[in-house]
């Protein structure tokens, strides 16, 4: 066989071995909310890509150290070649054509995690003292789940007021006005999270919904999401806040609609309506 | 100018100074000895950083804060970034090295300032000491090597001034060097010699000190404004003031994004010089390999906010540094490309240095390849403040920078002291290291995409094999420095003599005799027009001469 065909046979064996990794390597915790599928398809892509450009380098650089290498007695030096165009502008193109694919992919998945979405803000207009300035300060995180998810449900979001502080999580209802130390959620309805701070950065992260957005004082943020499927899943503190950071954990808890209303009954101090 | 006046001045004033291995201990102006101070002093402050590491690494083994208090664990986690980054990497690939490397690649006989240079070397071990002894009179600063306020406004003052106080000085001395390069490689090469006949380093230098000279200002005014705040009670980045905490990050991001580049563009310089010696073969693509450089370091200035994408930051700001950050990705790739092309159909002698600068290559394509993954903001909302970072700069930071001190000290030890390192223990060192440095931190990949976040004493007891793991890892490139130390101790005393050019090289620092003498040249600077023509039967197309 010529040199031409292995090299293309490798390169094809290459490109099967990094989509199947892609596919089939389970390194993501459950994908609990409707974000993390979109999430896990990106995750996916980008490694097989990852894949395909790591191994084939090292088989490069393995190759050229085992055929290369200089045996005993031999003398002199290699080829003199100093540059070949063809091949630069090939290994100049191929990269930006890679590139800008993965631009546009993770741009369309930003897109249908909702982060190009107008932040909808309705929920929490009860807080009658929000100021239009205040509200134009208010920086987003990713939006709830997919587009096709909004269209077809066009429920009203569940609004829920966080509030960080060294080293816990309140979670306030307006539904019933109470506060919890946990987080409960029903399954399939969007919420819409306000958070604040109290002294310093922190972060609110659930890694089965793969989303993060930091609690900053000073200036409100809000996240949105929709959970798909029931569970306990831990809500992490991701942003260093002092000493006891590393404890500064809560937990998030999915659950069909009928507990989640008797859960919110239990607690509200209003009557809900 | 007057610089090569004062050049020859400044011979007379050296031959004052003392000599024998004393003159390490002063306030010398010979560009060689002030780069091997940088040297020393920043392998010093690299052990002392590795053993905080190893305290990380020890509390980690459980899942319970069990090894140091809280808030101690946080000193050592932020003495160990500060001490790495603005200690080790920074002062070794750009003063070490450059100081040893540039005046010799541009025919001089010294830096174009050597009494600043020599301020520069002499401003780093008080700032580092002052930087450790915070620990034992005040206790360290404890909010990280990035000073996030408000953390750094609430915790206690005086660590986080000291704190403060010595990285103004090592920028200080940073700013110092940067211009001392450009000044040195635009102003001081020797009649004759063009600039696209320099070697690929001192490209690499002066991409870095542009870097440097524009972005640690930045850095310096944010720190002074942030030590207002805590010691005046000024409002800049305090919320309760009315201050903004998401614009320091932005300022601090300004710099310490291009100061990633400050730490790895030399390195990527470094190894230009070592693979076509190695390799017996020209460096690949060497104008596209200019071009590179140039364009990381314009690209290096308009992608810090992928540091903050689960901060403020509105949707467009995302989406132009996720843009931005990815296009990196093709000018460093060329370069990745240009050395396999230069190992390819080579003479490869398969040494110590070349094995670090091949594992370097393989490190850094990985470290790389996270890292377009991590500048696409959907990806990077579930990682970012996770170990999946944490794994990301040290494949780019340790895989890369550390691997290439490491295979530049095998290279160059012969030339610096004219004896020759034991290549057993070389091989043996680089083996430890590769395994080490691959177990501790590949798997925590896997630990920060499934939940466990950076910066913790404690964590989920379902990672606590994994951590182990990774602690092994740990042990092993903390035993790989023993083979290292014991190698480049005794050699000194009996290693062979290695005669001026072992190597065979043609750069410009081996045309000279090992060690080299006190102004480099015996006659005059060499011309080499071209510091990589191997390869060439006809060994006079390889013009050297030495007429001025
Ligand atoms: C050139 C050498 C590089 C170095 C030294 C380096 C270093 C670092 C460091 C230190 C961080 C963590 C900052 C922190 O959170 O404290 C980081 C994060 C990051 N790096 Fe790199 N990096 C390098 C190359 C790259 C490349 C080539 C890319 C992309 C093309 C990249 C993209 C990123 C991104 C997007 C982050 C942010 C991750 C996050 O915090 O969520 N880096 N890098
Ligand atoms: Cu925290
Ligand atoms: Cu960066």
């Amino acid at each position: 066989m010529s040199p031409a065909i292995i090299t293309t046979i490798l390169g094809l064996l290459l490109v099967i071995f990094g989509i199947w990794v892609g596919d089939n390597a389970n390194l993501l915790p459950i994908d609990a909310s409707t974000n993390a599928t979109i999430y896990d398809q990106l995750f996916s892509v980008l490694l097989s890509i990852g894949t395909i450009l790591f191994f084939g380098m090292l088989g490069l650089v393995l190759y050229s150290l085992i055929r290369f290498r200089r045996k005993p007695g031999q003398e002199g030096d290699g080829s003199a070649i100093e540059d070949n165009l063809p091949l630069e502008i090939f290994w100049t193109i191929v990269p930006t054509v890679v590139i800008l694919f993965v631009g546009l992919y993770s741009y369309d998945i930003y897109d249908r995690m909702g982060g190009m979405q107008q932040l909808d803000l309705s929920g929490h207009n009860h807080q009658g003292q929000e100021t239009m300035v205040e509200e134009e300060r208010i920086w987003g995180g990713i939006g709830s789940g997919s587009v096709e998810d909004k269209s077809k449900s066009s429920l009203e979001s569940i609004p829920i007021d966080v509030t960080a502080m060294q080293f816990a999580f309140l979670f306030h209802y307006p539904e019933g006005d109470f506060i919890s130390g946990e987080l409960h959620v029903p399954v399939g309805k969007p919420i819409s999270m306000r958070m604040e701070s109290k002294d310093v950065i922190h972060a609110f992260w659930v890694p089965e919904f793969r989303i993060k957005q930091d609690i900053i004082p000073g200036q409100p943020t809000i996240l949105s999401f929709t959970a798909q499927k029931e569970g306990k899943y831990p809500i992490i503190c991701a942003e260093l806040c002092g000493p006891y950071h590393g404890g500064m954990r809560s937990n998030v808890i999915v659950e069909d609609t009928s507990s989640y209303t008797d859960w919110l009954l239990k607690n509200a101090k209003n009557t809900i309506t | 100018m007057t610089i090569s006046l004062d050049n020859s001045k400044e011979g007379e004033t050296k031959s004052l100074q003392p000599k024998g291995w004393l003159r390490y201990f002063s306030f010398s102006l010979d560009h060689k000895v002030i780069g091997l101070q940088y040297l020393v002093c920043g392998f010093i402050f690299y052990l002392i950083g590795g053993l905080l590491a190893s305290a990380i690494r020890i509390e980690l083994t459980s899942p319970l804060s069990d090894f140091l208090p809280r808030d101690v664990y946080n000193q050592v986690l932020t003495l160990h970034g500060t001490i790495m980054i603005f200690l080790w990497i920074v002062p070794v690939v750009n003063g070490a090295f450059g100081n040893y490397l540039i005046p010799f690649y541009v025919g001089a006989r010294d830096m174009a300032f050597p009494r600043l240079n020599a301020v520069a070397f002499w401003l780093i071990p008080p700032s580092g000491l002052l930087l450790i002894s915070s620990y034992f009179i005040t206790g360290a600063a404890q909010s990280g090597w990035t000073a996030y306020p408000p953390l750094s406004i609430t915790t206690p003052a005086a660590g986080q001034m000291i704190w403060i106080l010595s990285v103004l000085l090592l920028g200080g001395s940073s700013i110092f060097g940067g211009i001392n390069f450009i000044a040195t490689i635009l102003k001081l090469r020797r009649p004759g010699l063009k600039l696209m006949q320099l070697p690929m380093y001192c490209w690499a230098m002066l991409g870095t000190s542009i870097l440097i000279v524009l972005s640690t200002p930045v850095l310096a005014g944010t720190l002074v404004l942030l030590s207002f705040d805590i010691v005046a009670h000024t409002g800049f980045f305090n919320p309760s003031l009315g201050g903004n905490v998401v614009v320091y990050q932005h300022l601090f991001w300004f710099y310490s994004h291009p100061a990633v580049y400050i730490m790895v563009l030399p390195a990527f310089g470094l190894v230009s010089e070592i693979l076509p010696v190695h390799c017996r073969k020209p460096l690949f693509g060497y104008t596209t390999m200019v071009y590179s450089i140039m364009a990381i370091v314009v690209l290096g200035f308009v992608v810090w906010a992928h540091h903050m994408f689960t901060s403020g930051t509105p949707p467009w700001m995302r989406l132009f540094f996720t843009i931005a950050t990815s296009f990196i990705a093709v000018p460093t790739g060329i370069k990745f490309f240009n050395w396999v092309a230069t190992l390819w159909g080579g003479r490869i002698s398969l040494n110590s240095a070349v094995l670090f600068s091949c594992g370097f290559i393989v490190n850094f394509v990985l470290g790389g390849i996270t890292g377009v993954a991590l500048a696409q903001v959907p990806f990077d909302v579930h990682v970012h403040d996770t170990y999946f970072v944490v794994a990301h700069f040290h494949y780019i930071v340790y895989g890369g920078s550390v691997f290439v001190i490491f295979s530049s000290i095998y290279h160059w030890y012969p030339k610096v002291t004219g004896r020759m390192l034991n290549e057993d223990l070389g091989r043996f060192h680089f083996a430890l290291t590769f395994i080490g440095f691959n177990l501790c931190f590949a798997p925590q990949h896997w630990l920060g995409l499934n939940g466990m976040p950076r910066r913790v004493a404690e964590y989920d007891p379902q990672f606590t094999f994994v951590n182990q793991l990774s602690s092994v890892g740990a042990l092993i490139m903390a035993i790989s420095i023993l083979p290292f130390l014991w190698n480049i101790i005794q050699s000194t005393f009996r290693g062979p003599v290695s005669g001026n050019n072992p190597w065979n090289a043609l750069t410009p620092e081996w045309l000279t005799s090992s060690p080299p003498p006190i102004e480099n040249w015996i006659g005059p600077p060499p011309l080499v027009k071209e510091p990589y023509g191997y390869g060439r039967n006809n060994k006079d197309s390889n013009e050297i001469t030495t007429d001025t």
